[in-house]
């Protein structure tokens, strides 16, 4: 799962559907990896619009890396030369950067979900499905 | 040939052996790419590469790959574990999750700025087990679906409906969600190329579904309406054959007919 996933995926049980805190997962245990992937800085820009800064920061923590800013970078244009190292960087978090194996908990019902070989295993024992 | 929804439930029948027949059919996947580059007509996104898409019943990959073509990054869904190792052994682009879409989509609001799905959604009309009410996993998908889909986002799911009330329970599931739109039939003539796709809209859109060359099936009247009524349905050949007569009439120069006439092109990149 690519890091950029982590900001949108929420957990799936119908009871936690209105708890503000079944979004970001809480990522534990995890293996990464690094992938090349080609650099679409128009996309980067759209996606820094949609994300939920402060579930990077958190999850970004979960996954060790401590050094984000704290504020959103705001008003991103692709287009401006001076934004191509950070939408570099924005790229090599999101998209370069995978976990291949963890564990994510919903903070609401702390029901685990696990990921393997890159796959995030949403689906849920009878009792909690819809 | 009985459907593959009444062998067994997806999980069960897309079992290793089946999905490894499926991923490598030259056939399967001539078929797939046509229809997943059908339903990107549909939608009419604009021509940017700045669009996260969801592919809901993603299987191996067949539709996801043509997303990847088109410069989308995409998720897909399945509830295959072989399939979407399948996916993997081919080493697709998009993110795979392994979840039923009648639990609902684990995204949250606005996440998506569009989403296909490809002979995925007739699966959700049965009952796998004793307890599972199609109808309630009808709503949640929708739900869920239009909620994780950003405003005026569009969905399109070419599906194949076992019957008349497949079709209605699935656009009035789509409906009571908050989605606008209906269904498309492509050859309805045709009883072996006849496609069915739902075409949806959360909100309202800035750019219309692209309904050019269709016609949209109007359920119940729609056999006295086409006795009665001389509007035949058009295939898309039609459509581009007659587009070339109208352009050869007004002097312009048309590519000639060729055995390419029609068919879809890959974009190239
Ligand atoms: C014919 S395959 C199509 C796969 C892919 N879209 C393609 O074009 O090749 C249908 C897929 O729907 C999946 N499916 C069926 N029911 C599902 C459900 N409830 N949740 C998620 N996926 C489901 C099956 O596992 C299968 O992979
Ligand atoms: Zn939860």
């Amino acid at each position: 799962m690519k890091f950029l996933t982590t900001n949108f995926v929420r957990c799936p049980i119908k009871a936690c559907d209105s708890s503000p805190d079944s979004f970001p997962l809480k990522f534990q245990d995890t293996t990464l990896i690094q992938e090349e992937q080609d650099f679409n800085p128009q996309f980067i820009a759209a996606m820094l619009e949609r994300l939920d800064w402060p579930a990077v920061v958190s999850v970004a923590s979960d996954l060790g890396n401590n050094s984000l800013p704290s504020l959103k970078p705001e008003n991103i244009s692709w287009e401006d030369q001076e934004n191509s190292q950070l939408l570099k960087d924005l790229h090599t978090l999101l998209l370069e950067t995978k976990i291949v194996e963890g564990k994510m908990v919903c903070r609401n019902c702390h029901h685990i979900f696990y990921i393997k070989e890159s796959i995030a295993n949403f689906l849920l024992p009878p009792h909690l499905a819809s | 040939m009985s459907r593959p929804e009444q062998i067994a439930p997806p999980e069960v029948f897309y079992n290793d052996s089946e999905s490894f027949k499926y991923t490598n059919n030259s056939r399967v996947m001539k078929i797939q790419a046509q229809m997943t580059d059908r339903s990107l007509e549909l939608l009419n996104l604009n021509n940017t590469s700045d669009l996260f898409l969801i592919d809901v019943g993603c299987g191996s990959g067949l539709s996801g790959e043509i997303l990847t073509e088109r410069g989308f990054q995409w998720v897909g869904l399945d509830i295959s574990p072989s399939m979407l190792a399948n996916g993997l052994d081919k080493e697709v682009e998009g993110d795979l999750f392994l979840s039923d879409i009648g639990n609902g989509i684990p995204f949250r609001a606005g996440t998506f700025d569009a989403g296909i799905s490809i002979s995925a959604i007739q699966w959700l009309c049965n009952a796998d087990s004793s307890n599972a009410d199609p109808k309630k996993r009808l709503l949640r998908f929708f739900n869920t679906l239009y909620s994780s889909l950003k405003r005026g986002g569009k969905f399109v799911a070419q599906f194949y409906p076992a019957n008349d009330n497949q079709i209605e329970q699935i656009t009035s599931s789509a409906k009571t969600a908050g989605f606008q739109g209906g269904i498309i039939v492509d050859d309805p003539e045709s009883k072996k190329n006849k496609k069915h796709y739902l075409v949806l809209t959360a909100g309202v859109s800035e750019r219309q579904i692209n309904l050019k060359g269709v016609t949209i099936e109007q359920k119940n009247e729609n056999s006295k309406l086409k006795s009665k009524s001389k509007r035949q349905v058009e295939t898309r050949k039609e459509y581009i054959n007659r587009k070339k007569e109208l352009m050869t009439k007004r002097g312009k120069k048309v590519a000639n007919d060729s055995k390419f006439t029609a068919r879809k092109r890959r974009p190239k990149f």
